[in-house]
């Protein structure tokens, strides 16, 4: 009985974690827009508009290119479960998620890695140009930012003495230090450029623009409609704020749920969402005052990113 | 202070002036690259501070809030005035591209980590540890001088070198006599005068601060 109480609490945890990241996904490109617009004199359209953006297009009828194969399809489908998968076992709301001890960092980042892949193999099924421009960029800058992902990991690694991703965020609970080690902050700081970069946030990409010579993301999905692409942005803006909410809690850890309770539970989503709301919020007021990078200059922007990791990586080493 | 925070508030420091070093390598703009070697200054300063803190040294202290002033201050000013005077270079222009830099720079970071184990082994404090970061702000700063060909890149180059001797000094010794430390910064800020003296002279001269293209002689 004891047992099957705690698989249940388990899959509810999961569950509304699951559930807490599909609504927080859109609702948090709603907020970052706001911000923009409010930022920028506008008034802006209101932070629940990507929702109902997704209804309507979740509504609408199915149109596939005629000459696609199965891979079309699979691409959006794909997407958004690897960040259903991901998200069910991290520490996002509670600090000891169902099948915590097998959600290693580097798995959460590889089962990731194969939503963005399927997507770049599915705007190449079409066989248009924009497709193909898409998803060469795309793995162009997935091929810069893995290196200083996987060496950012290293670090945090390092220090913690586990590459468990529930057993990060406790260390960051029980012992601050380890957050303020230089180690943790420089691997923090590589995996921000990272997810702005996997995510095709300003410096990177331009999520707000349709302009041919310089879309990276848009070009892969330019052939998508209706429900596939109701697919897609809810995938892409939930795998934004999975992967902005595991970086507040490896850089915050407060607040985060380490003991069940609906009460904990409760308090972890609210920290949770505070946390992410405002790094979502730093994320739009730095886009505001930024311009798109030449494509030809990222490089050095991730090769940046990749030696903050390795200093990470040293600092930790050393000690 | 207690022993965790002492060691981290100094391991945070002296890793900020390892991260402006690599941060000059990546920033184009020389503006924002003298205001990052500001930064790495007043980091450096913040590290003696941290230590005369830790070691009740007054004049650990005061050296510490002399080269905030000096380094951090004092002499980025006035770098930026040559920087004024130039107003047709305002980016670096390399000879190795920006990524290859900062790999290399990786590179001769893990070489200082492996020349200064003998003598990290020596000195068993948690301050020790940190000596390979000052060396390698150093070789960054040769490194730098080699590949960045403008007059204001080797004024940069020269700060750090200077930077990384004065944190492998503050972290190696039991604290600098104040009359040294004082003549070392002096002698650096005289370089600094003396070279945008130079740097002005070629630029009336020639309107070019590119070393490279002062191969010939002239009349």
């Amino acid at each position: 009985m004891n047992g099957l109480t705690h698989v249940l609490t388990q899959v509810l945890v999961a569950l509304f974690q699951v559930a807490a990241v599909a609504v927080g996904g859109p609702l948090l490109l709603g907020l970052m827009r706001k911000v923009r617009s409010r930022l920028e004199g506008r008034a802006g359209a209101p932070i629940h508009q990507p929702l109902l953006d997704l209804r309507k297009l979740f509504a609408k009828q199915r149109m596939r290119p005629r000459d696609s194969s199965w891979v079309f399809g699979a691409g959006p489908v794909v997407l958004v479960a690897t960040v259903v998968a991901v998200t069910a076992v991290s520490p996002l709301v509670s600090a000891s998620p169902p099948l915590g001890q097998s959600s290693d960092f580097f798995a959460v980042v590889f089962v990731l890695l194969l939503g963005s892949v399927l997507l770049a193999l599915s705007a190449l099924d079409t066989g248009t140009a924009f497709g193909g421009m898409g998803s060469s960029r795309s793995m162009t800058i997935g091929a810069l930012c893995e290196p200083a992902l996987l060496v950012a990991i290293l670090a945090m690694a390092i220090a913690a003495r586990t590459s468990n991703l529930p057993a990060l965020v406790r260390v960051g609970i029980s012992h601050p230090a380890v957050i303020a080690s230089p180690a943790r902050i420089l691997a923090l700081a590589s995996f921000l450029v990272v997810i702005l970069a996997e995510s095709g946030r300003l410096p990177v990409d331009n999520p707000s623009t349709h302009l041919e010579l310089t879309m990276i993301h848009e070009a892969m999905v330019l052939e998508y409609s209706g429900a596939d692409l109701g697919l897609i942005i809810l995938g892409e803006s939930m795998r934004l704020v999975f992967l902005l909410g595991l970086f507040v809690n490896l850089f915050v850890p407060w607040g985060v749920a380490d003991r069940p309770g609906v009460l904990f539970v409760g308090l972890g989503l609210l920290a949770l969402v505070a946390k992410v709301c405002a790094v979502g919020a730093t994320i739009a007021v730095f886009e505001v005052f930024t311009a798109k990078l030449r494509l030809f200059r990222l490089p050095e922007l991730l090769a940046g990113g990749f030696v903050l990791a390795l200093l990470g990586a040293l600092t930790a080493v050393v000690r | 202070m207690n022993g965790a925070t002492y060691s981290s508030f100094l391991e945070i420091a002296a890793g900020l002036v390892i991260l402006c070093a690599f941060v000059t390598l990546w920033r184009r703009s020389l503006r924002a690259i003298v205001r990052t070697l500001a930064v790495q200054g007043m980091a450096l300063g913040v590290v003696a501070i941290v230590l005369g803190v830790h070691r009740r040294d007054v004049v650990l202290i005061v050296v510490g809030c002399l080269v905030v002033l000096a380094k951090g201050l004092a002499i980025p000013t006035l770098v930026r005035r040559v920087l004024a005077n130039e107003p047709m270079s305002r980016e670096t222009s390399p000879l190795v591209n920006v990524p290859s830099s900062l790999v290399g720079a990786g590179a001769l970071t893990f070489l200082a980590y492996g020349a200064t184990r003998p003598v990290v082994a020596l000195v068993s404090t948690s301050a020790g540890r940190l000596i390979p970061l000052g060396v390698a702000t150093l070789l960054i700063g040769f490194f730098s001088m080699v590949v960045r060909r403008k007059a204001v890149s080797q004024i940069v180059g020269l700060l750090l070198v200077d930077n990384g001797i004065a944190l492998v000094a503050f972290l190696a010794t039991a604290g600098v006599p104040l009359l040294v430390e004082l003549g070392a910064s002096l002698d650096v800020l005289l370089v600094v005068v003396v070279l945008r003296v130079l740097a002005v002279q070629l630029w009336s001269k020639f309107a070019v601060l590119d070393l490279d293209q002062l191969q010939e002689l002239h009349d």
